[in-house]
């Protein structure tokens, strides 16, 4: 069960530089942690979070198990027209979550 | 019934408490990295190109509380033009079991070189950033953290 | 590098070898209630008052999306709950005149599941039961924590207050002498706190996630090498509304951001 949370604004000036914050929810298992019998828990984490603004990737980021759990990024993005904001975060294993927001420029 | 005025506690004795369970469920599986691991990482990411200390402002609590989700955030200055921006950072760590943390990727279209993350730390150490630009070039910025609950658990 | 404990050498000043009377034991003052965020450093503290990074709500998300969906065999919580449940958290546990019980807010939640929703109650500290108690007792955000203790709570207060006070596993320590006699001392890099309720369902760093406040009881009868009550216990139930009634004053802080 994963939940985003999104954190962008709605709509901004042309030339603009916005302020965008992604959560997401996802224990990013590190893979160096032994269960309570002894066991290696296995890595789970999201390797790859991008950021698309009308189709073009402005914005990503390579995980690796040195990321927090339930990770948050605040990054930037200089508004030009009016159009969607997409994000994706990709685990491991090739699951995909994602979330997109719309933003009117003037 | 007895009861207890002063409690005297051996600072080592107690040194599990709120992490008992802990202890056990996430003990490390192998050991740290060395200065050399980051060195090699390093190479992977930027071959033998020198990296210069500069523009890159890297941001990191001098105290965390533990090692779990340490606060980080860098700029790089940058005018983020077309002709002159940053490509990517790399956040990499001398004493994690990995130390490549993670890579940032920019564009013109990103206005601004900045980025906050919260990241694992297994104790006190020096997180690098280096950043590499739209010409090639490599600056880098680093930034110490003491890390008062040694979060060697944590990886 | 793993922590190991060492020969356990607690060195206890004992005060008096009669018997003392309930009485004598210390008790908060008023005016020095405090919540464990104050011993947070500046960066944890921020955090837990964001209301947008703060993961906490994370799962405040997630019980709000459960509350208005109605689930297989009965209605939404919301449809009997439209106004919400503001205020509620501050009041639990509770007694509950039905079925002559106190119920700490997970109980009470799983008790409308039950009767009124005909739904299998949920396990403690499964992601829904997590989810929606963080959810209700988020809406009392603000709210000073006010208990009844009195009529039939009192005896079930009395319990918890008595496993308050008794000194339990290897280390042979009380709660009490921890969180009230000691607090705002250092402890392996930590400070203690006054050891309040009012920030749970909390996100603890150190789980990665959030728990409840049974995991930290729990976790805290671990770190003394007692045998932790299983979750849901009616013996920390009791507990639970004996740490209420000793908040009284400070107010609900779900989801606290805690080391
Ligand atoms: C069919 C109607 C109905 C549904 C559905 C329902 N409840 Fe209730 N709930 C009640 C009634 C009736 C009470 C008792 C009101 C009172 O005591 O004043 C109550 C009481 C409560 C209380 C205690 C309020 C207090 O003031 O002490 C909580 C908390 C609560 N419900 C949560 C929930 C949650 C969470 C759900 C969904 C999982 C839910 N309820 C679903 C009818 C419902
Ligand atoms: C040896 C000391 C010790 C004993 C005994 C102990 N605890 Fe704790 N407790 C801690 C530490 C350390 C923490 C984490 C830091 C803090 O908040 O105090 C903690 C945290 C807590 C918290 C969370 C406070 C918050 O807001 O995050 C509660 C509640 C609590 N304890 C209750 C209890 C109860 C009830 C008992 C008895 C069953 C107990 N503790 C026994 C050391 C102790």
């Amino acid at each position: 069960m994963t939940s985003i949370r999104l954190a962008v604004p709605e709509t901004a000036i042309a030339g603009e530089i916005i302020e965008v914050k992604a959560l997401i929810r996802h224990p990013m298992e590190s893979g160096h942690r032994r269960g309570s019998r002894g066991e290696v828990i296995e890595r789970d984490i999201i390797t790859r979070f991008e950021c698309l603004y009308l189709g073009e990737q402005v914005f990503a980021a390579d995980f690796h198990p040195g990321i927090a759990a339930n990770p948050l990024l605040t990054f930037y993005v200089r508004a030009s027209r009016s159009g969607d904001l997409e994000f994706t975060w990709t685990d491991q294993h090739g699951a995909i979550w994602s979330e997109a927001s719309s933003l009117t420029v003037s | 019934m007895t009861r207890s005025t002063s409690l005297n506690v051996n600072r080592r004795d107690v040194l599990t408490l709120g992490t008992g369970a802990v202890l056990i469920a996430a003990s490390p599986l192998r050991g740290h990295a060395e200065q050399v691991d980051l060195e090699q990482a390093r190479r992977e990411l930027f071959g033998t190109r020198p990296v210069t200390e500069g523009r890159v402002r890297l941001k990191l609590p001098p105290i965390a509380e533990n090692g779990y989700s340490v606060p980080l955030s860098v700029e790089v200055d940058s005018p983020m033009t077309e002709q002159d921006y940053v490509k990517r950072i790399a956040i990499l760590s001398p004493r994690n079991p990995l130390p490549l943390i993670s890579q940032f990727y920019f564009s013109p279209g990103s206005g601004r070189a900045k980025v906050d993350a919260r990241i694992r730390m297994s104790g006190t150490q020096s997180i690098q950033a280096i950043a590499e630009m739209s010409d090639g070039s490599l600056w880098s910025g680093s930034r110490e953290t003491v890390v008062t609950l040694a979060a060697c658990v944590v990886l | 590098m793993i922590r190991l404990a060492g020969l356990v050498s607690i060195t206890l000043i004992t005060a008096c070898s009669a018997t003392t009377e309930v009485s004598d034991v210390p008790e908060l003052a008023a005016e020095d209630i405090v919540s464990a965020s104050v011993f947070l450093n500046s960066e944890t503290r921020a955090l837990q008052e964001d209301t947008f990074a703060n993961p906490g709500y994370l799962w405040v998300d997630r019980g709000e999306a459960l509350f208005s969906q109605p689930p297989a065999a009965g209605p939404a919580c919301i449809t009997c709950h439209e106004k919400g449940l503001r205020g509620v958290a501050a009041t639990y546990p509770a007694y509950d005149e039905n079925i002559g019980q106190v119920l700490n807010l997970e109980g009470r939640i799983n008790q409308c599941r039950v009767t009124q929703q005909s739904e299998p109650a949920w396990t403690f500290e499964s992601d829904e039961l997590l989810s929606i108690t963080a959810y209700v007792a988020n809406q009392s955000l603000g709210e000073p924590i006010s208990v009844d203790v009195n009529g039939p709570a009192r005896a079930v207060y009395e319990v918890g207050r008595d496993y308050f006070q008794t000194r339990r596993g290897q280390f042979n320590l009380s709660c009490q002498q921890c969180h009230t006699e000691n607090w705002g001392k250092r402890l392996r890099g930590d400070t203690l706190s006054q050891g309040h309720g009012n920030g749970f369902p909390a996100y603890r760093l150190e789980w990665e996630s959030l728990g409840s406040l049974h995991r930290r009881l729990r976790d805290c009868d671990t770190g003394v090498r007692a045998e932790p009550l299983p979750y849901g216990d009616p013996l920390y139930v009791a507990l639970e509304l004996y740490l209420a009634e000793r908040s009284k004053g400070i107010s609900i802080e779900t989801p606290g951001i805690r080391r």
